[in-house]
């Protein structure tokens, strides 16, 4: 047992300093005012001011979006690729775009959605007028999504292609239909799959800011670029770390919300 | 009063390349228990699969009571299955388990709780309808897999070695059970196992089967007695089988001599494989002895000795005997002219019944 402890010891360093202690830092810091005295008037400032809470509805309201565009992208997607023969090569070009740095593909996007970028030439091809597409909420929402369906897909995937093929067969031989099927064994047994997709999705997408400056063109403003805001430019970092907190908080609700259920015995 | 309830006619199976059935017929009558037993990959969980509807036939037709079903889904055949193991779906308790076939039916809901409640008293399950699935042994989830199966009424039964997962004790207990039940139900059950103990304890009817095709079917006395060639005889039960030549009708001839027998109907001395069971072998003095075996092993299996000797053409012998015997003694070997089964080579079930019916009367 001493022997396996020992070897976490990396692990831990890793967590106690990079993980553990920022959060002990952020946590003192949201105390803080700007000249370094004991306050609660961080979180007074957040929870009085209209602006922050519109900033954290914007937040889950996008993330949710975001959440919910995924999945509907998703689940047929894991659905039909579970049934594919050589399932796991399909599934690796799926993940393969995760591979690519973040930056790098929300810079392509600009290249697509620009006004003179490649979406615009196909539209004056057939005849219209080029249109605004980068800096909207719908380019924002768009280009989030892309880059988060691979971790929606994974986890649901995998949730389908643990069920027992029996089960299926067993389903049909009980005289129900495709739907029924579906319905009945296949969406609940892949459930703690959507679950894990939703935490995957749901929880980056609430402190999104790179996405919502590049592609959203700071006009949608969430609490990731809030929280940018007053760390780079305002110099504001207790209020800064409150809006963390409140994050992190938001994090936990989330974990809370999609934890797995109990599995139900007796009524 | 025996009807047809399901027809195979020269029924094909192939994955790409690999024929899994090569031109099955056969037919299964209302009522009976039916049991194909083959080693693995012998195809008989394919028919299983091509009856139940989750594979298709590659040629031939699949008759069910009278229509040609090859193209009716799963879901709309009057049959259920026991799966091997048994796909329970984890998601539901026992109730709704059992309850799943007619839930999708839209039975009220009073008459699907007084059918569940009755399913499981049949199982012996009585009161456990609120449990979660891995709450129960793998037993249990045998019994539940086989009430959900029954609550729909199917009219055949099929069950995919159903009784493979569990501890011998147990299994010899479903057995029984499990024949009961048939009787009882008056249901055709059609039972899948590569164990041919179990096929012989049960049935009604065996298909013995060996790489995609029937090699011989019949009751399981018949299979057992006369079983058609070396594949059947050495598959179900222990046996002797010694090259012989048939010298004339009822004359027998191997380990260098000649032995009256009950077989007839082949050429002069052709020849032959003869088939000794171990139990019809009994040891005796040498001079009382058909043949002479010295004893090589012996070992003590609870309600008999397992013994192994060899005679003088050094031919292996396995002799079933209730008296241990000496080790490396002489020893006569004795069994009566019944008890010796001639085998021919390629010799197909048709041509051996017709064989039969030529020379008994």
């Amino acid at each position: 047992m001493k022997n396996r402890l020992f070897y976490f010891i990396p692990y831990s360093l890793w967590l106690i300093l990079f993980v553990g202690a920022p959060i002990i830092l952020m946590l003192g810091e949201s105390f803080l005012s700007v000249s370094h005295h004991f306050t609660f008037a961080n979180y007074q400032d957040f929870l009085g001011s209209g602006t922050y809470l519109r900033m954290m509805f914007n937040s889950v309201w996008y993330a949710f979006l975001i959440t919910l565009i995924t999945l509907i992208v998703s689940f047929p997607t894991a659905l039909f690729l579970s049934n594919l023969k050589y399932k796991q090569f399909w599934l690796l070009l799926i993940i393969l775009p995760t591979w690519i740095n973040l930056l790098l593909k929300t810079y392509a996007f600009i290249g697509l959605l620009s006004k003179d970028g490649s979406i615009n030439h196909f539209i004056e091809l057939l005849g219209f007028a080029p249109q605004q597409l980068l800096f909207t909420d719908a380019s924002f929402i768009l280009v989030a999504a892309y880059i988060e369906i691979p971790f929606m897909i994974l986890p649901i995937f995998n949730s389908i292609n643990e069920i027992d093929r029996s089960l299926i067969n067993a389903s049909y031989d009980l005289g129900a239909t495709k739907w029924q099927t579906f319905r009945r064994v296949i969406l609940p047994l892949s459930a703690d799959g959507i679950r894990a997709g939703i935490q995957a999705v749901f929880i980056p997408s609430l402190s999104l800011f790179m996405i919502t400056r590049l592609i959203g063109g700071n006009r949608v403003i969430t609490l990731g670029t809030a929280i940018e805001e007053h760390f780079l430019v305002t110099q504001n970092w207790g209020l800064g770390s409150t809006i963390g907190v409140v994050l992190i908080i938001a994090m936990i609700i989330t974990m809370a919300l999609t934890r797995e259920r109990k599995k139900r015995g007796r009524k | 009063m025996t009807q047809t309830i399901i027809e195979f006619k020269n029924v094909t199976k192939s994955y790409q390349e690999t024929q899994v059935l090569t031109g099955v017929d056969l037919t299964i009558e209302a009522g009976k228990f039916y049991t194909l037993l083959g080693p693995s990959g012998s195809g008989k969980t394919t028919i299983l699969r091509l009856i139940a509807g989750f594979s298709n036939a590659t040629s031939g037709d699949i008759i069910f009571d009278g229509k040609r079903i090859n193209d009716v889904p799963a879901n709309k055949r009057r049959v259920n299955t026991v799966f091997q193991n048994y796909a329970l779906f984890p998601n539901m308790n026992v109730f709704e388990n059992v309850a799943f076939g007619m839930t999708l039916k839209g039975v009220n809901k009073v008459q699907i709780k007084e059918k569940v409640t009755s399913m499981l008293e049949m199982v012996q399950l009585a009161g456990y309808a609120d449990r979660s699935i891995d709450e129960l042994s793998g037993g249990q989830q045998q019994r539940v897999a086989i009430a959900r199966a029954l609550a729909n009424d199917p009219e055949v039964l099929l069950l995919d070695e159903p009784l493979s997962a569990l501890d011998y004790k147990l299994r010899k207990d479903m057995q029984y059970e499990l024949r009961e039940l048939q009787q009882r139900l008056g249901i055709t059950f059609i039972f899948v196992t590569h164990d041919q103990e179990e096929a012989l304890a049960m049935s009604d009817w065996i298909f013995v089967m060996n790489e995609g095709k029937i090699l011989q079917n019949g009751s399981p006395v018949d299979i057992y007695d006369e079983p058609i060639n070396h594949f059947v005889a050495n598959f179900i039960g222990e046996s002797n089988i010694i090259d012989g030549v048939m010298r004339e009708d009822y004359k027998v001839m191997f380990a260098g001599k000649e032995f009256e027998n009950v077989d007839a109907g082949m050429r002069p001395n052709e020849r032959v494989e003869v088939v000794l069971r171990p139990e019809d072998l009994d040891l005796t003095t040498p001079e009382n002895g058909k043949l002479i075996v010295t004893i090589d092993a012996q070992s003590f299996r609870g309600d008999y000795y397992e013994i192994s000797a060899h005679d003088d053409d050094n031919n292996e012998w396995r002799i079933q005997a209730t008296n241990p015997s000496v080790l490396n003694s002489r020893q006569g070997l004795t069994f009566d002219p019944e008890d010796i089964h001639i085998m021919r080579f390629d010799e197909s079930e048709d041509d051996y019944d017709a064989r039969l019916d030529n020379y008994e009367e």
